[in-house]
C-alpha cells in the first residue's frame, strides 16, 4: 500500500478517489485542555510555547510531516486566533508535502468536545476518509508512522472491532521515575501477550492507592495469558479509525481521551470495540503535560534523544544552533563575556548578551536576551527578550518573553514568570509561585481552557472561591515590580512540587522512596506469582501505601491467635507456629510479633475484669507468667525486648488511666522472669532520655528501678574485675 | 516539469530531516536539481554567466545550509559552478578569437557562421585558456587574448565553431553557454553514475590472489570494488569491522556472502587483534577533504592507526564527488553529526539514569554519538578515485583541477 502510495504521489493525474482513500491524515489538537501550564497559556496557547527555542507544535508537525502525514488538521480552540496566525506565516502552509488546515471552535472545553466537532464537521464535509492519527500538538516525537499505520489497517481489516492502536514506550518501572521524569501518576495497564490488545488500563491514583489492582474475572476468562505493565508510559499518540468520531459522538459524556474514551470501550463489551497497543523501542516519544515534563522533554531534545529534531539541525524554519562541547548550543551571533561561564547542556539563542561573571548551567536561554553580570542561571528556561540585570540568581525557573529582572533578584525553584512580569529590586519570589501580569481568574470558566477533575492539579478549582485582595498591586513583586503572585491553595500546595520544574525535593524524594520499599517488601507476601497473571514488572503497584496499616491487621491476627490459644487451652509451640507463618504471610519483623504477642497478652490481661491496679498486675502477671515461654520464644535479642518496652509504653499511652500505675510493676516482673534483660531495659531507657518531656513519664516512672538496674549491674562489672584481677 | 522552486523545497526538507543519506545519492540528486535549475533559468542577455552563477549559488546555499555535514552536496555545487565558469571562460575565448578573425572577414553574418569554418574554438584554446587564466578573471582574460587568439590558425579541429558578430553575438553565446553547461552537468551526472565502475575497474590491480582485505562500515564503493576483484576470479577473503553502533557492517557481510565472497565479521574493538592477518585495509570515504584527510565512519581512525602500526596499506575509495575543496581545519566546515543516542542505549533500560527530577536536575549521563571520524592523510597508504590511485599528497592539486579559486567559499 505504500508503495501505491509514493507512485500515486509521483503520478499527478492519478486517479483522485484513489490518491484520497490513501491519504494518510492526522488530527492535532492545538489544546490541552488543561490548566498546567497556567499562568502562561493564558496569554499564549500552549502549543505555541517554546521548547528549547522552538514552539512545540513545530516538533510535531515536524514529525508528523517526515513520519509521511500528508494532510493535518489542527484543532484550535483556546487562543485559536494566535495558533491560526503562527501557522499561516511559518513555512507549514506552503508545505510541498503536508497541508496544514486549522479547525476553530471556541464551544470546544474537552479533547471529547474537539472530536464530536471534528464529527459534525465531517457529515457535512468528509475530511477524514480513513485512518487517522490524533495527537496534541505538544507531542515530540521522532517515531515513524507509516508501518504502524499499516499495521493498523491490517487489523482492522481483519478485525472489524479494532479501532484504536495506541503507542506506548518502556520507561523505568517505578512510580518514582515516573514521577520525577514526566510527572505524571503511574500507569498500570494490561495486554494480551498475543494480540497486543489493550485490556486493562489505569491511570487514576486514587485506585493505585489501595495498594492492589482490580481487574474484572472475564479478563481472565477470555485470555490464555495477560501482560500487566507498570513500567509504561503512554505517549498520547493514537491511530484511530473513523469509527473513535462517532463513538464520541454517540457518547456525548465522553471528555477526555484517556479516561472516558479508552476506559469506555474497554468496559463495554456490547460493541466490542477493542484497542490495540503498539510498543515502540529505539524512537522517542513524550507529551508535554505539565512543567515538569517541559524540563524532562527539553533535556531530552538537548541530549539528542529526539533526533534529528534537535537544535543543531534546521528542521522547521528554526536557525540551527552551533553544537559546541559537553552539549552545548550556541548561536553564532551571542555574545558571550570571556568571565562568563557557560556549562554543559546548555542552549544559548540569537542575539543574546551574556555579562561578566555570569554562571550559566543546565538552562535554555533565548533569543534576544540580555544577561548582565555575575547573574546565576542554573536548571532555567529563559524564553525570549528577557532582561536580566546584575548580580540577579535563577535557579530552577521558567521566565517568559519579555520579562525584566531587576538587579539583585531572586527566584527560587520552580518559579514561572509569565509574560512581561517585571520583578523589582532585590526581590526574593518564593518558590513554586506562579506570577502573571494577569490575575488568577476567581471562577472556573472565566477562560477557554477549563480544568476537569484533575485531582493532581486543581489549584484553579480550589481557589476558585478565594477572592484577590489586591490593592497594593505594584508592590508584589517588589516596589519597582509588576505582577500578581497566583494564590495557591493549601490543598493543592503540597502537589506544587510535583509538576514543577525544580527538582524534587530531598525530603518528597525520601517519602516516595520510602513508599516504594515498603511497596516492594509487601507485594511479595500479598500478591504472589500466579500462573495466568504474568506479570513482568517486579513491582505491581502502588504509590501510596502505609505499612502501619498492615502491622495493625498482624496485630489484631496474633490477637486473636492467643485468645483461641487461651481458650483451646492450645501448646505453646503450636502457638508459635501459628504467630510464625502470620509473621511470613504478613512479612513483619520477628520485633513486630514481639510487639504483637505483648500486646496481646496485656490487652488479654486489661480486658480481664479487675477492680484495681494491683487486680490489673496480678491479671497481667498470671497471663504472662502461664505464657512466659511464647514470649521469650519472641524476645530473645535485645532489640526484639526494647521493642516489647516501646510497645508496653506505647499501650500505656493509649490507656494512661489503667495500664500507667503499673508500668514499673510489670517492667519488673518481666525482668524478674527473665523476659527482659536488664541491657534492654537500660538501652530503652537511654533511647528515652533525649525524648521529649511528655514521652519521659513513664520513663520517670520507673527511675528507681532503673537507678537500681545500673548499680547493680556496675557492683557486677566490679565483681568481674575484681575476678579478673 | 515541476516548479524548480518546490524541487528545491523538497529537497531541503529531505536533508533537513536526513531523510536522505550516502554521498552519492545526495550528489546524484544535488546535481540533477541544479541541472533543472539551470535549464530553468531565464537568462539575461548581459552577462549570462553570472547570472547562472549567482542562480546556482542561491540555490546551493540553501542546500548546503539544510544539511552541512553532508560534504557531498558543496562538493557537486562547487562543481557546477566551476563548469559554468569553464564553459563561460571558453566562449569567451572563442569569441575574442572570432573577434580577431572577424577583423579578417568583417560581412560574416551570425547566423550562416556555423560551419563556414573558423575553427575559433578548440581544445588547445580552452587549454591554453586554463592553464595561462586561472583564476579567470575579465582582466587576465583580456590580457591573455593577444597570444591565445593565434592558436586558432594553427588548430585545425573542425568541430563545432562559432564565430561572433559584434552586434549580435549575445544571444548566441547565450544559447550556446547554457547549452554547454548542461552538457557539462550531464557528463557530471554521468560521472557520479559510473563512479563505482570506475573504481571497481581497478580493483584487479589491487588485490591479490589469497588476500585479506579488511574493511569498516558499508559502502556501495567497497561493496563494487571487493565484488569486481571476485569477478575477475581473485579468491580472497574480507574482514568485515561491523561499525557500531548502527552496525552497517552486518549488511554490508549479508551482501558480500550474497556475492560469493568469504566473509568474517568482526567487531570494530577486534580491528586491532586482526590487523595482523590483513593484507590491505579498504574503507569508503565520506568525504576527502583537500589536505588528504579522510572524512570516514566512526572507528576508521582506529583502524587506520592500527594499519600503521603493522605497516598494513590503508586504501580509501572516493568517487570524485566525494573531493572536498576545503580543509578540515577550516571553522566553516562541520566534521560531524551527533545523531540519537537510542542507537546506543535503549531508552526504556537507561530512563532513570536520564531523571531529572531527582537529585541536582542536571543530568549525570551524557551519550555521545558521532557519525564520522577524521584520518589524518599521513595514515592514508592510497587514494583510489574514478581517475586512478593517488597519494594523499596529490589531492590539492586534483581539486585544483575539479574546483576554480572563486567557489571554495560560498
Amino acid at each position: 500500500m505504500v508503495a501505491q502510495k509514493k507512485g500515486g504521489g509521483a503520478r499527478v493525474s492519478e486517479d483522485a478517489e484513489e490518491q484520497s482513500r490513501q491519504r494518510l491524515q492526522a488530527i492535532l489538537l492545538a489544546d490541552s485542555f488543561a490548566t498546567k501550564f497556567r499562568p502562561v497559556t493564558l496569554e499564549r496557547p500552549k502549543v505555541l510555547l517554546p521548547i528549547v527555542n522552538v514552539p512545540m507544535i513545530d516538533y510535531t508537525l515536524a514529525w508528523l510531516e517526515s513520519a509521511g502525514i500528508e494532510e493535518v488538521f489542527v484543532f484550535c480552540c483556546a487562543h485559536s486566533m494566535q495558533v491560526i496566525e503562527y501557522l499561516e506565516n511559518s513555512e507549514w502552509y506552503s508545505h510541498p508535502n503536508l497541508v496544514v488546515r486549522t479547525i476553530e471552535s471556541h464551544k470546544s472545553i474537552s479533547a471529547g468536545d474537539a472530536l464530536r466537532y471534528m464529527y459534525e464537521q465531517q457529515t457535512e464535509t468528509s475530511q477524514i476518509l480513513g485512518d487517522f492519527v490524533l495527537v496534541s500538538g505538544d507531542t515530540v516525537s521522532n517515531m515513524p508512522l507509516a508501518d504502524l499505520i499499516q499495521e493498523h489497517r491490517e487489523r482492522k481489516k481483519k478485525d472489524e472491532k479494532a479501532i484504536m492502536t495506541m503507542v506506548i514506550k518502556k520507561s523505568k518501572s517505578s512510580s518514582l521515575t515516573h514521577q520525577s521524569r514526566l510527572g505524571t501518576d503511574q500507569l498500570f495497564i494490561a495486554v494480551d501477550p498475543l494480540t497486543k490488545q489493550l485490556l486493562h488500563y489505569e491511570e487514576d491514583k486514587i485506585d493505585l492507592a489501595k495498594g492492589s489492582v482490580c481487574l474484572e474475572k472475564s479478563l481472565l476468562d477470555g485470555n490464555p495469558s495477560v501482560l500487566l505493565f507498570n513500567d509504561i508510559q503512554d505517549c498520547y499518540i493514537d491511530i484511530c479509525s473513523p469509527e473513535v468520531l462517532s463513538l464520541f459522538e454517540d457518547n456525548f459524556d465522553y471528555q477526555q481521551l484517556r479516561r472516558h474514551f479508552v476506559k469506555g470501550v474497554l468496559v463495554d463489551d456490547i460493541m466490542g470495540y477493542k484497542i490495540f497497543t503498539h510498543e515502540i523501542h529505539s524512537s522517542y516519544a513524550a507529551r508535554i503535560d505539565n512543567f515538569r515534563s517541559y524540563d524532562t522533554v527539553s533535556k531530552d531534545i538537548i541530549q539528542r534523544w529526539t533526533y534529528p529534531y534537535v537544535p543543531d539541525i534546521n528542521f522547521s524554519g528554526n536557525r540551527p544552533l552551533k553544537l559546541g562541547r559537553q552539549g552545548t548550543y550556541r548561536a553564532c551571533d551571542a555574545v558571550q563575556s570571556r568571565s562568563a561561564d557557560v556549562g554543559a547542556s546548555t542552549v544559548i539563542g540569537y542575539g543574546t548578551k551574556i555579562g561578566n561573571g555570569d554562571i550559566i548551567l543546565n538552562s535554555v536561554i533565548g533569543n534576544g536576551c540580555s544577561i548582565g553580570s555575575n547573574v546565576v542561571i542554573e536548571g532555567s528556561y529563559i524564553w525570549n527578550n528577557v532582561t536580566i540585570e546584575d548580580g540577579c540568581e535563577i535557579r530552577n525557573a521558567i521566565v517568559c518573553d519579555g520579562v525584566k529582572i531587576r538587579a539583585g533578584a531572586v527566584l527560587q525553584p520552580g518559579v514561572v514568570l509569565s509574560f512581561n512580569v517585571v520583578v523589582g529590586r532585590d526581590f526574593v519570589v518564593p518558590a513554586y509561585s506562579k506570577v502573571s501580569l494577569l490575575q488568577q481568574p476567581t471562577t472556573e470558566d472565566s477562560d477557554e481552557e477549563l480544568e476537569y477533575a484533575e485531582s493532581s492539579s486543581g489549584a484553579v478549582d480550589h481557589s476558585s472561591g478565594v477572592n484577590l485582595q489586591i490593592e497594593s498591586k505594584a508592590s508584589e513583586l517588589g516596589p519597582d515590580g509588576a505582577g500578581y503572585i497566583w494564590e495557591v491553595c493549601e490543598g493543592a500546595h503540597d502537589e506544587e512540587w510535583k509538576h514543577s520544574v525544580a527538582p524534587i525535593p530531598k525530603d518528597k524524594l525520601a517519602e516516595i522512596t520510602q513508599a516504594i520499599d515498603d511497596d516492594d517488601t509487601e507485594d511479595e507476601s500479598v500478591l504472589p506469582p500466579s500462573g495466568e497473571l504474568k506479570s513482568d514488572a517486579d513491582s505491581i503497584n502502588t504509590d501510596v501505601n502505609d505499612p502501619n496499616d498492615d502491622y495493625y491487621y498482624f496485630e489484631k491476627e496474633v490477637e486473636g491467635t492467643f485468645l483461641r490459644a487461651i481458650d483451646e487451652n492450645i501448646k505453646v509451640d503450636l502457638v508459635t507456629l501459628e504467630i510464625n507463618s502470620l509473621r511470613l504471610s504478613f512479612n513483619m519483623e520477628s520485633a513486630d510479633c514481639a510487639g504483637a504477642v505483648f500486646y496481646s497478652m496485656m490487652k488479654q490481661a486489661v480486658d480481664t475484669p479487675h477492680n484495681s491496679a494491683s487486680e490489673l498486675y496480678r491479671n497481667a502477671s498470671s497471663i504472662m507468667g502461664k505464657w512466659k515461654e511464647l514470649l521469650g520464644f519472641y524476645v530473645k535479642k535485645i532489640d526484639e525486648q526494647i521493642e516489647v518496652i516501646m510497645k508496653f509504653e506505647e499501650m500505656c499511652q493509649e490507656s494512661p488511666k489503667e495500664l500507667g500505675p503499673v508500668f514499673t510493676q510489670i517492667l519488673h516482673f518481666l525482668y524478674e522472669k527473665d523476659v527482659l534483660q536488664e541491657d534492654a531495659i537500660l538501652r530503652w531507657a537511654e533511647e528515652k532520655a533525649g525524648a521529649d518531656e511528655a514521652d519521659k513519664v513513664y520513663l520517670k516512672q520507673c527511675e528507681k528501678f532503673i537507678q537500681w538496674l545500673k548499680e547493680a549491674s556496675e557492683e557486677e562489672d566490679e565483681d568481674d574485675e575484681e575476678e579478673d584481677s | 516539469m515541476p516548479d524548480v522552486q518546490s524541487m528545491v523545497v523538497e529537497f531541503v526538507n529531505k536533508l533537513r530531516k536526513r531523510k536522505i543519506e550516502g554521498s552519492q545519492a545526495t550528489a546524484k540528486y544535488t546535481v540533477e536539481l541544479l541541472r533543472s535549475v539551470i535549464s530553468q533559468h531565464r537568462v539575461p542577455h548581459a552577462n549570462q554567466a553570472a547570472a547562472l552563477i549567482d542562480a546556482v549559488k542561491a540555490v546551493g546555499e540553501q542546500l548546503v545550509a539544510a544539511n552541512p555535514v553532508e560534504l557531498a552536496v558543496g562538493n557537486v555545487v562547487r562543481r557546477v559552478l566551476h563548469i559554468i565558469r569553464e564553459e563561460d571562460l571558453s566562449l569567451t575565448t572563442a569569441a575574442m578569437a572570432g573577434l580577431d578573425l572577424l577583423d579578417a572577414s568583417d560581412d560574416d553574418d551570425e547566423d550562416n557562421c556555423k560551419g563556414i569554418g573558423y575553427p575559433a574554438m578548440s581544445a588547445a584554446v580552452v587549454a591554453a585558456a586554463r592553464s595561462t587564466l586561472r583564476p579567470p578573471s575579465l582582466q587576465t582574460l583580456l590580457e591573455g587574448t593577444p597570444e591565445s587568439a593565434t592558436v586558432p590558425y594553427t588548430s585545425s579541429s573542425g568541430a563545432d565553431s562559432e564565430s561572433k558578430s559584434k552586434s549580435a553575438d549575445k544571444s548566441s553565446i547565450t544559447r550556446k553557454l547554457k547549452h554547454d553547461v548542461i552538457e557539462g552537468v550531464n557528463q557530471l551526472i554521468h560521472e557520479i553514475a559510473g563512479c563505482h565502475e570506475q573504481i571497481a575497474e581497478q580493483a584487479i590491480e589491487h588485490i591479490h590472489q589469497n588476500e585479506v582485505i579488511l574493511t569498516l562500515g558499508s559502502s556501495r564503493t567497497v561493496l563494487e570494488f571487493l565484488c569486481a576483484a571476485k569477478e575477475k576470479k581473485r579468491s580472497f577473503r574480507v574482514f568485515v569491522a561491523e561499525g557500531a553502533p548502527r552496525y552497517q557492517g552486518h549488511l554490508l557481510a549479508k551482501e558480500l556472502v550474497a556475492r560469493g565472497l568469504q566473509t568474517t565479521v568482526i567487531t570494530d574493538s577486534a580491528v586491532f587483534a586482526m590487523i595482523s592477518r590483513v593484507n590491505m585495509v579498504i574503507i569508503g570515504a565520506h568525504a576527502v577533504m583537500a589536505n588528504g584527510g579522510v572524512i570516514g565512519p566512526v572507528g576508521v581512525n582506529m583502524a587506520a592507526l592500527a594499519a600503521q602500526k603493522h605497516a598494513v596499506p590503508f586504501v580509501v575509495l572516493a568517487g570524485s564527488h566525494k573531493l572536498c575543496p576545503l580543509y578540515p581545519h577550516n571553522p566553516e566546515v562541520l566534521l560531524n553529526e551527533l545523531r540519537s543516542p537510542s542507537e546506543l542505549l535503549d531508552f526504556g533500560e537507561f530512563s532513570d539514569c536520564l531523571d531529572f527530577g531527582a537529585g541536582s536536575g542536571s543530568p549525570l549521563l551524557q551519550v555521545v554519538n558521532p557519525t564520522f571520524d577524521y584520518v589524518p592523510p599521513n595514515l592514508v597508504s592510497l587514494f583510489i578515485t574514478d581517475t586512478g590511485g593517488h597519494n594523499p599528497s596529490y589531492m590539492y592539486r586534483l581539486i585544483a583541477d575539479y574546483y576554480s579559486a572563486d567557489d571554495l567559499v560560498m
